[in-house]
Order: structure tokens, then sequence, then C-alpha cells
């Protein structure tokens, strides 16, 4: 087994006195695809800002592996309408020539935009645009902050072959956020359930056997909580008293 | 021509010309209130600089750039939204600079002149400061430029790219630090901002790329000081207004142009 592209080891982070991560382990491997999923205010984009380097945990270790170039995809990007750049430009910010972002636009399915100014496209465009700015680098580890936000049902699906087809094209790793795992599903190799700190983590089908999976997403319903700890609306875990608890799917101390 | 109208027409083609290409990222990044929290804090400096008898063109770019590494720091602490702390340091520096200079009673100092401009009075050594500051904020930003179009895309997404973004951001607040100081005695404090964004406004009309704007911007901002000087030559209007009042009126004919990319 190849060294992890990134190891992270007993992370945590607080901010003003509130824990939004605690005691955090994961790997990430070249050719898998991890998905994080969990509630709003879970930490997730806390957690993905740590693997990325763009914010430092108050406690733990991170491992990098010596030759890993990260690829970015942000969950949106706020452009100024006063600033005029066009979709190839856009992706040229990323230090490449004009053939690759051409490339990199066709691989994505929108070779039409290329000359499009970039706060002109539509939600899926957009979404389009920054995953191919996100490979430009090519990158060994992708990191996917909620890729398919504002993008409907059909493209959501499209968009998530797309990534499975990156991971094999690329050879990367890739860590993404998501909502919902029921869509992730198939395109998902290992499922990190993450409520500031990691209730459950598997495969796709084992995380939604597990009853942590079950209390936060429920079977059908989101949010639908019946497991073995309950979560305040500060996310910490309670037992049926409203007190601390640990359990089985519980991984922290 | 007499020697005064060139002079004040070389001054202020040479601020134009990096208005332009600065004007274009207060605008884009929204820095408007930065501009002019930096002019205010350029009175401090001016009352400073007779204080303390020093040459008031580097107390009030020593001050300008002081000003803009406190507000890079505040920034980072995050306690106060950031508009918060610009009105407290900009009113609170413009009052400091009102009563210092009320303090120097022996000396007059021409708040007129101070406050909207005394293109009229350039001298030679005034040229040879703003031609320098300007020279050295144009080779910055020319350096810079696509790491600064990168920041204010994106910041996070330059980061990850291998970006130093908060040493390009710091340079780029001292960049505008430096130009607000030079430029102060073209438009005065009050209208310095207005010399930053309302050419770059206009130049936003018909630009489809971040370099065209910077240059129509330059031109449009050289436009102004033209016609400007030239409504004070004939009409007898204060010079700094007039420039600002001619960009005003481009920036109008520009709204009738189709809105590019």
């Amino acid at each position: 087994m190849n060294k992890p592209l990134i190891r992270l080891q007993s992370v945590s982070k607080t901010y003003s006195d509130k824990p939004i991560l605690q005691n955090i382990s994961m790997e990430i491997n070249k050719g898998e695809i991890t998905t994080i999923i969990g509630p709003n205010g879970a930490g997730k984009s806390s957690l993905i800002r740590i693997i990325l380097g763009l914010i430092t945990p108050d406690q733990g270790t991170i491992e990098k592996s010596a030759n890993l170039t990260v690829g970015y995809m942000p969950q949106k990007v706020n452009i100024d309408p006063t600033l005029p750049i066009s979709t190839c430009r856009f992706l040229q910010l990323a230090n490449t020539s004009h053939q690759e972002c051409h490339k990199a636009l066709d691989l994505v399915g929108i070779p039409e935009v290329k000359d499009t100014p970039f706060h002109k496209l539509s939600g899926g465009e957009m979404q389009r645009a920054l995953l191919a700015r996100s490979i430009l680098r090519k990158p060994n580890l992708l990191v996917l902050d909620e890729p398919v936000q504002g993008v409907d049902f059909s493209g959501q699906n499209e968009l998530y072959g797309l990534i499975g087809e990156l991971r094999s094209s690329l050879n990367c790793g890739i860590v993404m956020v998501s909502h919902d795992l029921h869509l992730v599903m198939s395109a998902t190799d290992h499922v990190i359930c993450l409520n500031h700190h990691i209730c459950c983590q598997g495969k796709p089908e084992q995380v939604t056997q597990d009853p942590a999976y079950l209390d936060i997403f429920g079977e059908t319903a989101l949010y639908n909580h019946q497991h073995n700890h309950q979560h305040s609306l500060q996310g910490k875990v309670l037992d049926a008293d409203g007190n601390h608890q640990h359990g089985e799917g519980c991984q922290h101390d | 021509m007499i020697d005064f109208l060139l002079y004040a027409l070389l001054a202020g083609l040479g601020v134009a010309a990096v208005a332009g290409p600065l004007g274009c990222f207060v605008v884009w990044r929204r820095m408007a209130y930065f501009g002019d929290t930096l002019a205010h804090s350029a009175l401090l400096g001016v009352a400073l600089g007779v204080l303390l008898n020093i040459d008031l063109g580097i107390a009030v770019t020593a001050v300008c750039l002081l000003m803009a590494l406190g507000l890079v720091a505040l920034e980072q602490q995050g306690v106060l939204a950031l508009d918060t702390l610009l009105g407290i340091l900009s009113h609170s520096a413009l009052a400091a600079g009102l009563v210092v200079i009320s303090l120097l009673s022996d000396i007059r100092v021409d708040l007129m002149s101070l406050l909207f401009g005394d293109l009229l009075s350039v001298t030679t050594a005034d040229l040879w400061v703003i031609y320098t500051g300007a020279g050295v904020a144009i080779v910055l930003l020319a350096t810079l430029w696509k790491s600064l179009i990168s920041i204010t895309v994106e910041p996070e997404l330059a980061e990850v790219e291998g970006i130093n973004v908060a040493r390009v951001r710091t340079a780029l607040m001292l960049i505008t630090a430096l130009v607000i100081a030079i430029a102060m005695k073209i438009v005065g404090v009050l209208l310095i901002t207005a010399l930053l964004i309302i050419p770059a406004a206009t130049a936003r009309r018909i630009s489809a790329t971040p370099e065209s704007m910077a240059v129509i911007a330059s031109l449009t901002a050289m436009v102004s000081v033209i016609s400007g000087l030239a409504a004070s030559w004939y009409i007898d209007t204060p010079a700094g207004p007039s420039i600002v009042i001619s960009a005003t009126l481009l920036f109008c004919l520009s709204l009738s142009f189709k809105q590019n990319g």
C-alpha cells in the first residue's frame, strides 16, 4: 500500500471557545474518493480548509506526501461584476496556457463558454468551470467543496460521473463535501460522517447501515434523530438526559 | 505655454496614468472607503510634517503608509467589521489632523488647497516626487498584476495555488497609500477617491478584459485632467474639482455604451 496523500491525526480546531472539530483522524489515498457528509455547521468546511492548509488546527498533526499537488474547487466564487474576465481567462489564473484551458473546458463539457464573462455563467456552468480550474495544475489530490451546489438533478448525476472519471484519468485522490449521501453513494469509496467529531466512517453501504449515520440523516428524511447519541443545537453529543455520552459510532474520547 | 500650466498638466497626467489601474482594483475589491480613510489621514501627515518641520510630502506618504499597515493588521484581527474600522480610523485621523493644525497657531496651513488640491502651484520638485511615486506604483502593479487579479477573483483559490495572499494584499494597500499621498497635490484630500473610481467605472462599460479596463481607465483619467485644466484655464474654476467633474461627465457619456462583457 502506498503512503496516503495526506493523513490527519487527532486534529482539533476551536473557534472562540466553540469546538468545531474534535479529534479528527483520517487519510486520503491515491485513486480513492472520500466524501465528507454532515449537517450544516458540522465543521465540513473547516475540515476542508485544514486539508488545504488554509487554516492550521489547534491540535493534532497533518502529514502530507512529498509530491502533493492540490486542486481546489471552492463552493462558490463571487466575482464582482465590475471585473471583466472571461471564463478562459479565469482558468488561466491557475498559470496555464490557452490550449490547456480549452482542453479542460472540453473535458468538463462546456467548451462553448470559453469567451463568456465568468460572472454570467449559469449555476451548472460555474460549477463545471470551477472543476476545470481545479484540475489544471495536474493535482494528485482534488478537494471539492460541495461540487454540485446549485446544479439540477440530472446535472448532479453528470457531475458526479465526471468526478469519477477524473479520479481514474488523473489517478488522484479526491475528497469532497456533500449534503446528500444518496446521490454520492455510487461515486464514492469512503464516507466520513461528520458532526464536529467523526460519527462514523466506512464504505457507503456500511455507513448507511450505521446507527450514527441513520441518527443524523435517517433512512429517507434528513436529520431524523434516533441513534445512540443525540446532538445539541451546538452539535455536542448528548444522551437522553441531555448529558454527554459516548456510543459505538462515536469515535472521540 | 505658460510654465505653471505645463507643470500642472504633467503632474495631472502622471497621477492619472497610475490612477487608472489602481482605481480598477479599488472598484473590483470595493476599497473606495479604504481610499477615503487613507486620504483623510493625509491631513494628519501634513500637520505632523509642519509640527516636526519635515518635508510635507514625506510626512504625508509616511502617515499614509503607516495607516495602510495598521489597517492590514487590524483587519486580520477580525474583531470589527472592516467598514467600522475604516470609519473609526478615517475620522479620528481627520479630526487629529485638524486639531494639530489648529494648534500650530504661528504657521498658516492652507486648508483649502489640502482639501481640494493645488494643481496650479506644482513645482519641478513636486513633479519629481509625482513621477517617482507614480513610476514605482506602476512598476509594482505590473509586476504583481497576475497575483493581484488572482487574489481579487478568489483569495482562497489563489492561496491554494501558491500565492502568498497576505503579502500581495499588503502590497496593494501600500501602493494605494503611496498613490493617494502623491495624488493629494492634484485633487486634494476630499476628491482623491473620485479620481480613482470614476475613470475605472467609466472604463468598465467598454472593457472586456482586466487589462483593457486598466488602460482605458488611465486614458479616461488623463482626458479628465486635460479637460479639467482647460476648464480651469478658460472659465477660471478650481482645477481639482474641475477634473473630477470632467471625469463624471465622461462617466455619464459611457452610460450610453452597451456594457461589454
